[in-house]
Parts: C-alpha cells; structure tokens; sequence
C-alpha cells in the first residue's frame, strides 16, 4: 500500500471540511477521488501533501507517518501534485518552472554556484537534460523557452505535470487536470495518465469532475460528499451507486433511477 | 525512492535547441581574467584620479558603494520578493563593524606586515569582511523569525529593525553615540576607500550575486517570489533559501557599510536613518525590481542624483517620493524590468542583424 | 499608588488618542489588504488643520485673555480639521491607490511608502521643520483627585474619543455604509456581485479612517503641546502596532490595542526609564509577529490553495 489516509479530520474553524475519510491507494494504481463541489477532495491533497495537518487522523506513505510534515519534505519524499488553480511560475519560461523542481536531486551548493565549479556546470547541464526530456514527453519541447504565463491553457496544465514529475514522484496527485478541456484534449490527457503509469511507473491519484476521464482511466475510485466518503470501488460499482447518484443529482433523481 | 528515467514519446534531437552545453573555463584562465581585471580597475582609477575633480571622484565612489547596496538588496527583494524596507541598519553594522575592527586590528597588522600600503590594504580588507560577516549575521538572525510572516508585516518588522540598530547605536557609548564614530586617532577613521577597492568590491558582489541569480538557487528564489506555496509543493526548501538571501543581502550592505565609513573621516548613527532604507528601495525600483543589471543602474541614478541635488536637499525627499508613486503608477517594472542589460543588449543586436524576431522568449537563467 | 493610577490615567488618554489612528489602519487593512502607511501623515495633517484653523479663528485672542476658547468654536475647528483630513484621505485613495488597486502586492505598499514620504516632506517644506505650540483650543484646567493629577484636556480626549468610536461602532453594525464596509471586507467578490459600490465603500473607509486619525490629531497637539511635521512617523507606527495587537482588520480590536499600547507606553517611560518609551512598542510587535501574528482578536486566514 502506497498511501494511507486514516481517518483523516480537518476542521476550518466551524466548517468540518473532512470528516473520519480513510483511503487506500496501492502502488501502480490509476485512483480516482470524486464527490460533488466542496465535498473536501483538495482538502484531502492539501492535508497528504502536508498544506494543512490532519486535526484527526494520519496519513502514510509506504508505511511512514507523514501527517503534518512540511510541504517540501513530503514533496522530496516522492509525492507530487498539481493544483486545482494552476499555480505555475508564470513570469519564468516553461524550461526554468520544471528545472526548479530539480532542486533536491540535481542542486549543487551554495559554493558551487557562486564559484561557478564544474559540478555546478554538469549540474545545471543534467537539470536541463532532464528538464527538457520531460517537457518533450508531454508535448511541450517547442514551448521550452516561453512564458509559463503566456501558454495556452493546456499547455499550462501539462507543463504543471512536466514539474511534478521533474521530483521523481513515486506518487502523482493531480488536482482536476481536465478542467476547462475539450474532448479531445480530454482524450489525450487520458493517455498520458495511462503513459504516467505504465512507462514512469507513477501511481496517480485524480480529483476530477470530468467523469468520461474518470471512468475511463481510473481502476478504483473513492467517493466523497460533505467530507465524509460515500463509496469505493471499481467504476462499474460506483456507477451504479445509488448514494453516488444522490450525491451528485440530487435525492429525488436518484430515487427515480 | 524510484526514480526512472522517462521513455520520451519520441526520440530526443541530439541536443536540445537551447544552445550548446556551457564549457566552463578552466581555473587558470579565471585567475588570468581577474588579474586583468584588478589592473583594468587600479589603471582606471589611476587615470580618473588624474582627470577629474575631487567632487567628481566622490560621486564615483558613491555611486559604487550604491550599485553594492542596490545589487544586494535586490536579491531578497526583487529576486526572492520579500519586502525588507530597513537595510540600512545592515549596512551601519557593517560600516560600525568594519570601522571598530580596522582601527583595533591595525596595531596588530602593522607589526605582522610592517607599516605600509600592505598592512593597509590587508587591514582594510579583513575589518570590510568582518564587518559583512556580522552584518550578514544579523541577517540570518532577523531573517529567521521573520521570514515567514506575510509581505507587509516582513516590511514592517524590517522597518522596526532598522530603527531598533539605529537607536542601539545612538546609545552606544564605546561607538560614540551619536556624535560618532572616528576611531583612535585625532584624524578620524583611516580613509582606506578609494576607486580601486570600491570597484574590487563591485566586481565581487556583482559576480557573487549574478552567478547566484542565474543558477539553480536563484531559479528556486524566484520560484518563492512566483508562488511560495507551489514553490513548496516541489520540494524547494523555502526557509533555508529565504535566510540564505536575506542573510547575503545583508552582507552585502554591510559591505557597502564599510566602504562607507572609510570614505570620511566618521560615521554616526543620522547616516543610517530610514532615509537610507528609502534610497535603496529607490535605486531597486528605478532599475526594475528583480534584475541585477538594473539594479546596478538604480544605485548610479541615485548616486549621482543626489549630487545634483545637493542644493536642494530638502526637496530630495519631496522628489524621490514623487518618483516612487509616479514610477509605481506608470511604469512600476522601473527601466528594465526584470530583464537584464547584457541579454537586452545582445537582443537589440541580434535583431537589428536579422531584421527583428518575435515571440515571448524568456530571458536565459 | 497615585503614581500608579497616575500613569495608568496619562496611559489610557495616551492610548485613546493611538485606538482613533489605529482605527484608520485596521479598517483601510480589513477591506484593501493594504498598510496605509500615509495614514499617519493624515493624522499629522488633521493636527496642523486644528492649528491652522484656530488660529485663523484668533485663539490667541482667548489666550491672552486668559479665558477658554468657546466650546463651540473648539467643536468648530475639530469639524474643519476632520473634514479636510477625509478629504485627504479620499484624495490619496483616488490618485496613488485605486490606480493601483489590481497590481501585485508591492506595488501599492511602494506606493503608500512614496505617499507617506511625500506628505511628512511637503509638510516640513510648507510648515517648516521647526516643532509649533499647540494653541490651546481648549485652556487646561487641572483637577486633582486622591494624588491624581487630571486635567479637563485628558477628559475631553476620552470623551472625544468615546464618542467618535461609539459613532463609529453605530455606522458599522446599522448603515449601509457601514454593513458594506464588513461585506468587503469578508469577501470582496461577493460583495461586488451583490451590488455594492466597492469604490464608495473604500472612499468612505479612507474619509471615516482619516476623520477619526484628523480628532486623534488635534487631541495630541492638546495633550502633547507641540506638533511637528513628522509627528506621524512614530506616532502611526505605533497606532499601527495597536491594530496589529489587537487583530488587523478588526475593529474593536484596534480600541484595545490603542489602549494596550498607550498603557504599555506611559508605565514603561515610568517606572523603567522614559528612553525605552518607543522601543516597548517596537517589542510588542516583534513578540506578537512572533508568537501570535493575527493579533489578540484576529482570526487565523488559511490560505486557499
């Protein structure tokens, strides 16, 4: 088992934002976590990726408590994410907002750096290497040089996940990736979270509204509503779930069938 | 931790099109460069010392001692985008460092190296070092606890520091409250400044700061001004890297500081007043927040404004003010922006070559 | 005990005087997320209306004849003088802060950096560095009470000040004006969308925070004696620290951290030594940022991510 939430809690002053959720992702796994508008899904990516401490609760990462560690920490240790609002460096150009993340692995020292030694030189030359491998794998190897801001907003999504993946994540969280895409940018993006899977070896867990995406790609999906979880299981099960159905449409429709 | 090497879609190009791989030169060809340059400086400063009036060298120096302060300060305020307000009592504490230490050290350096331009140098030398350690220090120590406060408030509790030094230094009795500084002898502090050590100096710090700048770190900094949290989420040790501008920074300033002194015959806690601070933020912001080159312009504009303006002293203040809400309405990038003279420059060239390119290329880091 | 009592006396008149400025502060803060760091060049600025206006009105006729000058001539040059401050303030609102209303936080704190610079240098270039005597709008008139010495000056300011704030609280909680002022500062977006006029909202923020800043000013001059053209400096940083203390953006909060601060001021300068007067406030604020940075009613805002 990769990651573990254990009946995690948060509370924001009044409002109980997650309420005794427990999940279990196993490694290699496509994940889905879904549930209607403010059931607490970027709640749950802010509490594991160490944004916010569990205030109930833990969450394990291959066996480890990291509940409340700092974001980089927990980052440096093999969890990546993107965010629900893209939150690239935009005034950087795509190459420089990936080769930030290599930071941990590739980084030379402060004196290094100032005095310019070879190992700095063959440090940045790797991070670049390295920085620009991912950008090509994700279809943005001619944007490498341009304004993170000034990209299309698809491009600006993939690039989040070209950055993330610059950390050599074990785990990838990706915050409602398909947002704002069309069917058929849908569609890619579908294969490249199979690519995530089956050629990195990423386990990906996916807060999403698009349920053609979800449905399509992931192999377990966990359900939340108001904070609590709801369901959990393949797609074909959760498709059928009448509390699911409720949940998003509403009682009465689901009542109807 | 696995980590893989990704299979790419499709099979790299040879080499990626952002230019050839950087072919560090060799130690012996930087030692052979910095010693033409320490003599293209001593020859300058010889021949300027020659041509121009005393006034005219003061507003060098000047100026150089403000590219040191507006490079510096630009780092944790422009490169990392957090807000001090209150260097200037960094660079009273490397200006009382320097100046406290010189004068007591000399003793000891003169019997080591026998009286003389030697000792001198070395002396001056070692008290500047010092006198930036301590400032650089008392960075790290201010930096600490406030670095993780919210943009205004670092600005204010920076702004309280700067007081709070001054004021220390006003009481200080073994530092001459605020009459002053002037060491042992009768004739004040040695005047070791000059064109060839304020430049040395410049040289130094552009060099630090600019291979900082344009490195991994200074990448990772600007990525905490861009977005702390994102910054966070891929790994960046926000903290450290935070301290380790401000810290440097300050250093730097305190470098200034002991230049400074050692240009006039004293030093008292009025030089370091919030004033100061202000002068600094004006040289940043006129040269564009976040590029060292502008900066570096910044901290000229200011030097040799303020000597043009040395008959109207008290509507300095009105003026600058004036320019920072003008500069902030109009064009708050300053003059450059965030891009740098060098690539500017080789920009205008290239494109004047090939008859203009477009496209929304970043600078190279 | 009376030296005691006596210092907690000159303390609260002192505080009262930092709750009106700091007022100003809290509310431009909860609504514009900005320090309005010209806020104390403001309360400077109400200070030399009162004592421009009084002297056009011949206070130092009354002064020479040893008699008061008339209540309703006093109550006169407080109006002008926060008048004109809220005319200020909305000046400085509409030229060097809407402008730059939408840009990344540090341009406007530049901004409002350059705006106080220019206000304590203009002021010292039109009023002249040189300190001025307060003319006494009201004449002193002391009383003693069990060691205490209490005069009618420090009265007045608690009066003044009681009353302005509990105007304040009445405009707030039941106008309009006042109920968009807290819709704005919660949520902004929503606010807009609900059909209030933000821009009135903040120009009315801006004349109410000076207005109140212009009364703590003219109520300084009285209970100082001198006013000088960087008066604001000291004196708004620490109203400042008083809003911070008791919770920026919050209203009753910069009441008690006025307060806090004005006792904190006045026992320190008494019973350690009056040079440390300033710095207490300078290690209040560094003890709060450090340990509590919402302030003492302040609320903790998580960031959304």
């Amino acid at each position: 088992m990769l990651l573990q939430l254990d009946r995690v809690d948060k509370i924001f002053g009044g409002l109980h934002a997650v309420r005794g959720v427990s999940v279990q992702v196993q490694k290699g796994e496509i994940f889905g976590l879904i549930g209607p508008n403010g059931a607490g899904k970027t709640t749950l990516f802010n509490v594991i990726t160490g944004v916010y401490r569990p205030d109930g609760g833990r969450v394990l990462f291959n066996g480890q408590d990291i509940s409340g560690h700092s974001p980089a920490k927990i980052a440096a240790g093999g969890i990546g994410r993107t965010f629900q609002n893209i939150r690239l460096f935009r005034s950087m150009t795509a190459e420089q907002n990936v080769m930030v993340a290599g930071h941990r692995l590739h980084g030379a020292g402060v004196l290094s750096t100032v005095l310019r030694t070879a190992r700095q030189a063959s440090c940045e030359q790797a991070l670049r290497q390295r920085a620009y491998e991912l950008l090509e794998a994700l279809g943005l190897a001619a944007q490498a040089g341009d304004i993170a801001g000034s990209l299309p907003y698809g491009s600006q999504r993939r690039l989040e996940i070209a950055r993330a993946l610059m950390l050599s994540p074990q785990l990838l969280l990706l915050d409602e990736p398909a947002a704002g895409m069309n069917s058929h940018e849908a569609r890619e993006l579908e294969t490249q979270i199979r690519w995530l899977r089956d050629q990195l070896g990423v386990t990906v867990v996916l807060v999403e509204h698009n349920m053609s995406v979800v449905m399509s790609v992931c192999e377990r999906i966990h359900v939340v509503d108001h904070g609590e979880t709801i369901a959990n299981g393949s797609p074909a099960v959760i498709k059928a779930d009448p509390k699911v159905l409720a949940a998003y449409l509403g009682q009465d429709t689901a009542e109807a069938g | 931790m696995s980590p893989e090497a990704p299979a790419p879609a499709a099979p790299p190009p040879a080499a990626p099109p952002l230019g050839p791989a950087p072919r560090m030169p060799r130690w012996g060809l930087r030692v052979l460069g910095a010693i033409v340059l320490i003599v293209a400086i001593q020859l300058g400063r010889l021949g300027l010392e020659a041509a121009l009036i005393e006034y005219a060298q003061r507003i060098l120096l000047l100026a150089g001692i403000n590219v040191i302060l507006a490079v510096s300060l630009n780092l944790i305020n422009g490169t990392t985008g957090q807000f001090s307000i209150g260097h200037a009592g960094f660079m009273a504490i490397g200006a009382y460092g320097a100046a406290f230490l010189g004068v007591h050290m000399a003793p000891a350096l003169q019997v080591l190296f026998g009286p003389g331009m030697l000792s001198d140098a070395i002396t001056f030398n070692l008290a500047l070092i010092l006198g930036a350690l301590l400032a650089g220090l008392s960075g790290f120590c201010v930096g600490l606890p406030s670095l993780r406060l919210r943009g205004d408030y670092l600005a204010i509790v920076t702004l309280g520091f700067g007081e709070i030094i001054r004021i220390v230094f006003n009481n200080a009795t073994f530092l001459g409250s605020a009459t002053g500084y002037f060491g042992d002898s009768p004739a004040g502090l040695p005047t070791y400044t000059n064109l060839f050590w304020v430049y040395v100096w410049v040289a130094i710090v552009i060099v630090v700061i600019w291979n900082l700048t344009f490195s991994q770190t200074g990448r990772s900094l600007s990525a905490i001004r861009e977005d702390e949290i994102a910054a966070e989420a891929m790994a960046t040790p926000t903290t450290r890297l935070k301290v380790l501008a401000f810290s440097l920074s300050a250093a730097g300033a305190g470098i200034a500081g002991g230049l400074f002194a050692h240009m006039q015959s004293g030093i008292r806690p009025e030089d370091f007043k919030f004033d100061k601070s202000i002068d600094m933020i004006v040289m940043i912001i006129v040269g564009g927040l976040g590029s060292v080159s502008g900066a570096a312009l910044g901290g000229i504009f200011v030097a040799v404004s303020l000597e043009l303006m040395r008959d109207l002293h008290e509507y300095r203040l009105v003026l600058y003010a004036l320019l920072l809400i003008v500069i902030m309405l109009v064009r708050p990038e300053g003059i450059l922006g965030s891009r740098e003279l060098p690539q500017l420059l080789a920009s205008r060239f290239v494109r004047l070559g090939r008859g203009g390119q477009g496209g929304a290329r970043g600078a190279r880091s | 005990m009376s030296e005691f009592l006596q210092q907690i006396v000159n303390g609260l008149s002192l505080g009262s005087i930092y709750a009106l400025i700091a007022l100003g502060y809290t509310m431009v803060y909860g609504i514009l997320k900005l320090i309005n760091f010209a806020h104390g060049e403001v309360f400077m600025m109400g200070a030399y209306a009162g004592y421009y206006s009084a002297t056009w009105l011949g206070v130092e006729r009354y002064e020479s004849q040893g008699t008061g000058f008339p209540l309703w001539l006093a109550l006169g040059v407080l109006v002008f003088s926060m008048l004109s401050a809220a005319l200020l303030g909305t000046l400085i609102e509409a030229l060097a802060y809407r402008p730059v209303r939408s840009a990344p936080r540090l341009t406007p704190l530049i901004t409002a950096i350059g705006v106080s610079l220019f206000l304590q240098n203009g002021a010292m270039l039109l009023f002249s560095p040189n300190p001025r005597r307060y003319p006494a709008i009201l004449s002193e008139v002391r009383f003693e009470l069990g060691g205490v010495i209490v005069t009618n000056i420090k009265l007045a300011i608690f009066a003044v000040a009681m009353l302005l704030m509990l105007g304040l609280h009445v405009l707030v909680q039941k106008t309009w004006t006042g109920r968009a002022m807290r819709a704005l500062s919660m949520n902004a977006d929503a606010a807009r969308l609900m059909g209030i006029d933000v821009n009135a909202t903040i120009r009315a923020t801006f004349a109410i925070g000076s207005a109140l800043a212009a009364a703590g000013g003219i109520l300084f001059g009285l209970d100082q004696i001198t006013i000088n053209p960087l008066m604001g400096v000291l004196t708004g940083l620490k109203a400042f620290v008083a809003a911070v203390l008791g919770g920026i953006g919050n209203i009753p909060g910069a009441l008690i951290g006025g307060v806090l601060i004005g006792l904190a001021e006045q026992l320190t300068a008494g019973y350690l030594s009056p040079d440390y007067r300033d710095a207490i406030t300078f290690v209040i604020l560094i003890v709060m940022l450090l340990l509590k940075p919402e302030g003492l009613l302040g609320v903790v805002r998580q960031e959304k991510v």
